[in-house]
């Protein structure tokens, strides 16, 4: 399925890259942040795709540890790299954009909190992978599960913070000027990580394989 | 594991549907403009900290990050495939 | 069935505990060194600020705590008692639970003592509504033992566990430090927000059911490795 999909995912990711870059070069600044606005449509979608990235390593989770399918371990692996990769993406864009905005690096509050602590679950998630030996992709599925089960949780109790960011509820109220860029760059995020997702578990398929060969060689 | 038949167009079905709704319920129609104003042409002040750095530094990031994950992803595969085929011809030069 | 299974996990831990006091007696100090570093941090001329006694109080929890849990399992792993207990006709989530009751009494017995030593030591009144903050303790201790334990177990035969145990802890238990922190904080204010702290202590009450719940569900996959 992974390989079906890749060269019209990667074509579609390309495409519409280039169609958001150009709409989002000709979208006019924002009259009180101004330029530094712009990294906004980078920086939403970088989370939209860390959340998708992490409800695929969630399910594949659940998966790997009801069936022990192996299919779902190679979607958890991918979820949970993708996830580290947008998450890291997020969290450096949106301080970049909040000095200039609001004066600060860092404000304790809550997405910004809830975020760290989700995308350092999925850190930990990789670091288990790597260094706890056999066993590790269970382990890493157990991590994964808490880590999206506590992640509500998260959000509440940080959510009686005080809170610095613009409200949710700013999407709807774009103009059209800049909700037609801020569209195409979402969909260009998705497509990216549908291919990223694509090649990672293509690339985990094969190394099952190589390690199959391997064993059939040796006997 | 093996997906059966019918079912093996239901997973890619269920990321294309996945891919297209996220962005799509992420959008609304706009309304009125509260938070996110375009500026009127021409009253655009000089600001005390120059915003190009910052921009220019984030979407850097951004490309140098996904161009250093796509190339690791991509070493890794090649890797794979040549380690791959050596052994399959291994295996071939062992049974003649 | 169950429960005495429960039960009579706890009862060999304590049995064996009983004899050296090893595990009780270094976490004990353990903590109240971590209160005294903290204490040496923050106080300023004689001053610690506002909110700090709550802080140290979990924060202390939490370090004693994970260093307890790795201590208790390492002694199974020792021992080489663990396949023992795997082996016994007992359903594996007894096994857990057990293993649980056991650590949320050391924590218990490590609060005994920080409580009234951080109360002293920073003039905090810990005790003003003394039912609202054992409640707020309990359910954070559970909490943070919930998962500490279920991860302590299937870290037991893993590689470089010393140092993931808390690598993997600490993000999850985040939420029950937060909660813990401001819940203690909320109730230590003059007047006392009784309000607040009973929001803080639902959530954690909630957080420890889910805690529970999922690792009940998952004990039995991950200690099948």
């Amino acid at each position: 399925m992974a390989k079906s999909l890749l060269a019209p995912l990667a074509a579609a990711t390309v495409v519409l890259f280039a169609i958001a870059l150009v709409l989002i070069a000709q979208a006019p600044p924002e009259s009180t942040m101004g330029l530094v606005q712009k990294i906004f449509y980078f920086h939403l979608p970088s989370w939209l795709g860390m959340y998708s990235a992490i409800f695929t390593c969630g399910v594949a989770s659940i998966l790997v540890l009801a069936k022990g399918s192996a299919v779902a371990d190679r979607f958890a692996v991918a979820g949970a790299e993708l996830a580290v990769l947008f998450g890291a993406n997020g969290l450096v864009t949106g301080p970049l954009w909040a000095r200039k905005a609001w004066g600060v690096w860092w404000t304790w509050e809550v997405r910004l909190v809830s975020a760290l602590l989700l995308w350092l679950v999925f850190v930990a998630y990789l670091i288990v992978r790597r260094y706890a030996g056999p066993g590790s992709d269970k382990l890493a599925a157990a991590v994964a599960l808490f880590g999206t089960a506590v992640s509500p949780f998260v959000y509440i109790s940080v959510n009686f913070w005080r809170t610095m960011h613009p409200k949710t509820t700013v999407l709807p109220t774009l103009p059209t000027s800049m909700g037609v860029p801020m569209l195409f760059s979402c969909l260009a995020f998705m497509a990216l990580f549908g291919t990223l997702l694509a090649i990672r578990v293509r690339l985990a398929e094969r190394e099952t394989a190589l390690d199959a060969l391997y064993l059939a060689y040796e006997d | 594991m093996a997906i059966r038949r019918p079912l093996r167009g239901v997973p890619t079905a269920v990321l294309t549907a996945w891919l297209i709704a996220v962005p799509a319920l992420a959008q609304q129609p706009p309304g009125t403009a509260s938070e996110y104003v375009p500026v009127p042409e021409g009253s655009i002040q000089t600001e005390q900290l120059p915003a190009a750095p910052l921009l220019i530094a984030a979407y850097a990031f951004f490309i140098a990050v996904v161009v250093l994950y796509v190339w690791t992803l991509g070493r890794r595969l090649t890797k794979v495939e040549t380690e791959m085929r050596a052994l399959e011809q291994k295996a071939q030069t062992g049974r003649r | 069935m169950f429960l005495r299974a429960a039960l009579l996990v706890l009862r060999k831990d304590f049995a064996i505990e009983r004899k050296s006091l090893e595990i009780l007696v270094t976490t004990l100090f353990f903590a109240v060194s971590c209160v005294l570093v903290f204490s040496f941090g923050l106080v300023k001329e004689g001053k610690a600020p506002t909110d700090a006694a709550a802080a140290i109080l979990w924060i202390a929890v939490a370090f004693a705590g994970t260093l307890a849990l790795g201590r208790t399992f390492e002694r199974e792993r020792y021992g080489d008692t663990i396949r023992a207990l795997l082996m016994a006709p007992v359903p594996r989530p007894a096994l857990y639970v057990g293993k649980l009751l056991g650590v949320v009494l050391l924590l218990f017995a490590t609060e005994a003592i920080l409580v009234p030593l951080i109360a002293i030591l920073f003039a905090a009144p810990l005790l003003a509504r003394p039912l609202l903050f054992l409640a707020v303790l309990v359910s954070g201790s559970v909490g943070f033992a919930a998962v500490g334990t279920l991860f302590a177990a299937m870290l037991m035969r893993t590689r470089s566990r010393d140092v993931l145990l808390p690598i993997l802890l600490y993000p999850i238990t985040i939420p029950v430090i937060i909660c813990g922190v401001r819940g203690t904080a909320a109730l230590m204010a003059s007047p006392a927000d009784e309000a607040m702290a009973a929001v803080w202590l639902s959530i954690l009450i909630a957080l420890d059911v889910v805690f529970v719940t999922i690792a009940l569900w998952t004990f039995e996959t991950l200690m099948v490795d």
